[in-house]
């Protein structure tokens, strides 16, 4: 049997997520003895592939063309169905990344394949494999299999961690399938990045605040002390929508759903909408005011005070501990 | 233009939720359920676009008699007309997306819109099927929204940044939060809802892809030490993430 695993780029560099899906799919590969084969599409590409080997990659696949040079939902779609079906891989793992999300259903439309969404746990039983997937908000959790031939599983980002070996030599081949006009139907011209800060869902640590900050000219309080951990910066809902933050800071039931190793919760409530986001966090710190906020619940380190008062403090204290 | 929503049923944010007695799905004693709240947005980026283009718009969900609840709640935001595809048998997102896409192929729409997921299974699945169903170009998790001469300008949210992406209709599109601000029914709206008509059909249900073979409540965290009660618990707080959590 063989196992296709997409590790995603971009722009000639592998995000996080490239080597938790080919390093989780090579756990499963060796469990089931399957051949592992990794998948990388784009353009300009070829001298990064020599990383995958550290995460278990041995045979990779490369599919480049100057216009893949954006992602494109059809043109990349039509790539990994093909190349699942030239391989007979049955079983496939994309990242739960906005481009993994966007291309599973894509994929399994053509490959008739069910899909397991946002998998946070993979285990091998009876020869089937079988992932835990969170549901309600996190609330719940189910276990699912899939029942069609081939099957899809996306992988949560900075849930399945990634730890680069020495590895073994990779044998690296040209990927040749004919793209037209119609697979670009849907054209990405460009991409605006946000300068500075890493993104929520991609961050290992998240500084985030709430209404306790009081102002949108408070958030710099939460930003400095972002900015010595090498933080994203998240939000509440109440703030987002009152306009102090932009809507892809939200983390919670309506936002982003993160698994940083750090959460740092500074003059957020902790409403069931909020924690749904975020609970998952391995570590949660929260700095509120009131001694009952929900948030404490949650907490593994909590402080009971002003943020106005621990945020200053913190920043500066850090900034000596890790020698900024 | 002619313009569908697909908006689905969920229950509440405020739900608690318990498994039920099969293990396998929750218990719906005193489970509230509402219009998705992604699918809001796509219901406004419907009305806004039938208001700037003329044409008609149409809701779709698929699911029982309590859908209609939902659907008119579309009605009573604007919404012209409403379908619901009668069936309780599946919540599997293949089986729903190709019952979906058999009834849109029949009414051949030139803009399909979607919230960008349900918040119950959180599966973000069923615009992608739908738009590979009917061959159809598509743009997911759109923030910015706009149609001219039949060319279609978004702007999707990825990780740090925008991806800025043109296509043409007919297309699938999905909405993100952001991408307007949806309007809350008028009283006028709501009572001419209670009378449009909800027409009733029985979609062609192909068998599930995906088994659900058990449902557990996570782990339940438990609350943490209080490191202090001012600016004295820094240091130690500091200590803890270091040498306790060695998360910095
Ligand atoms: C359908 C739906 C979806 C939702 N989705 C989301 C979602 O995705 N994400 C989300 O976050 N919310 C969501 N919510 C909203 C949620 O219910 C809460 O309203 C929101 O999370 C509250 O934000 P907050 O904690 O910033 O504000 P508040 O609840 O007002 O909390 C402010 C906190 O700050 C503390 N505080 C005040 N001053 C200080 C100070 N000086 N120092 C220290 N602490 C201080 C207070 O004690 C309080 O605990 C949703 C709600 C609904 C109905
Ligand atoms: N039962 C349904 N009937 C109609 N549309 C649905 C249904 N379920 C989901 N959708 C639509 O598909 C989007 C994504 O849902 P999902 O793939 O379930 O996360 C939702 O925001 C709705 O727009």
């Amino acid at each position: 049997m063989k196992i296709l695993a997409f590790a995603e780029q971009r722009e000639g560099k592998f995000k996080k997520s490239a080597f938790e899906v080919t390093q989780a799919a090579r756990r499963i590969a060796d469990k089931l003895t399957a051949e592992l084969i990794t998948l990388v599409i784009g353009d300009n590409i070829e001298h990064i592939l020599p990383e995958l080997r550290m995460y278990g990659a041995n045979r990779v696949l490369a599919a480049q063309d100057t216009r893949l040079q954006y992602y494109s939902t059809t043109a990349y779609a039509k790539i990994v169905a093909q190349v699942a079906q030239q391989e007979q891989a049955m079983l496939l793992f994309l990242p739960a990344s906005q481009m993994g999300k966007d291309l599973a259903p894509r994929i399994a439309a053509k490959l008739s394949a069910g899909v397991a969404a946002d998998s946070v746990a993979l285990r091998v039983e009876n020869g089937d494999l079988i992932a835990t997937r969170p549901v309600y908000a996190g609330k719940a959790m189910i276990d699912v299999r899939i029942t069609s031939p081939i099957k899809l599983f996306t992988l949560r980002p900075n849930v399945f961690t990634a730890v680069a070996g020495n590895g073994a030599a990779i044998a690296v081949e040209k990927v040749s399938i004919q793209l037209d006009d119609v697979d670009f139907a849907a054209k990405v011209t460009g991409v605006k990045l946000t300068e500075g800060r890493p993104d929520v869902t991609e961050a290992s640590i998240i500084v985030s605040g709430g209404r306790g900050l009081k102002g949108p000219e408070n958030f710099h309080l939460v930003e400095k002390l972002a900015d010595v951990l090498g933080a994203a910066v998240g939000a509440s809902r109440a703030v987002v929508d009152a306009g102090w933050r932009p809507h892809d800071e939200q983390v919670g039931q309506t936002g982003k759903t993160v698994s940083p190793t750090l959460y740092i919760a500074c003059g957020i409530s902790g409403a069931v909408q909020h924690l749904a986001g975020m609970s998952t966090s391995k570590y949660i710190v929260a700095i509120n005011k009131d001694k009952d906020a929900p948030i404490f619940q949650v907490a593994d380190y909590g402080v009971v005070a002003d943020v106005f008062e621990i945020l200053p403090t913190l920043t500066e204290e850090l900034k000596k501990t890790l020698g900024k | 233009m002619n313009i569908v929503v697909c908006i689905n049923h969920v229950p509440d944010t405020e739900t608690k939720v318990k498994v039920g007695s099969d293990g396998k799905s929750i218990d719906q004693a005193g489970v509230n359920y509402m219009l998705n709240p992604y699918d809001e947005f796509a219901i406004e980026a419907a009305l806004q676009l039938k208001e700037k283009h003329g044409g008609q718009t149409l809701v779709v969900s698929l699911g029982g008699d309590a859908h209609k609840e939902t659907l008119r709640k579309a009605l009573a935001m604007g919404i012209e007309k409403a379908v619901l595809l009668k069936d309780t048998s599946v919540r599997d997102s293949f089986s729903i997306a190709k019952a979906l896409a058999e009834e849109l192929r029949a009414i051949s729409p030139d803009c399909i819109l979607f919230g960008k997921q349900s918040i119950d299974y959180y599966d973000e699945q069923i615009p992608g099927l739908v738009a590979e169903f009917l061959g159809m170009p598509s743009v997911s998790v759109v923030v910015k929204l706009d149609v001219k001469d039949g060319t279609v300008m978004c702007e999707r949210e990825i990780e740090g940044g925008h991806e800025i992406v043109e296509t043409r209709l007919p297309a699938v599109i999905s909405a993100q939060k952001g991408l307007n601000e949806p309007r809350y029914p008028s009283l006028k709206g709501i009572m001419a809802a209670k009378t449009k008509p909800i027409e009733e059909r029985q979609p062609a249900i192909v068998p599930p892809f995906v088994e659900v073979i058990g449902m557990n409540k996570p782990p339940g965290k438990q609350p943490g030490k209080i490191v202090g009660t001012d600016k004295s618990a820094v240091p130690e707080l500091i200590r803890l993430l270091h040498e306790e959590a060695k998360v910095i």
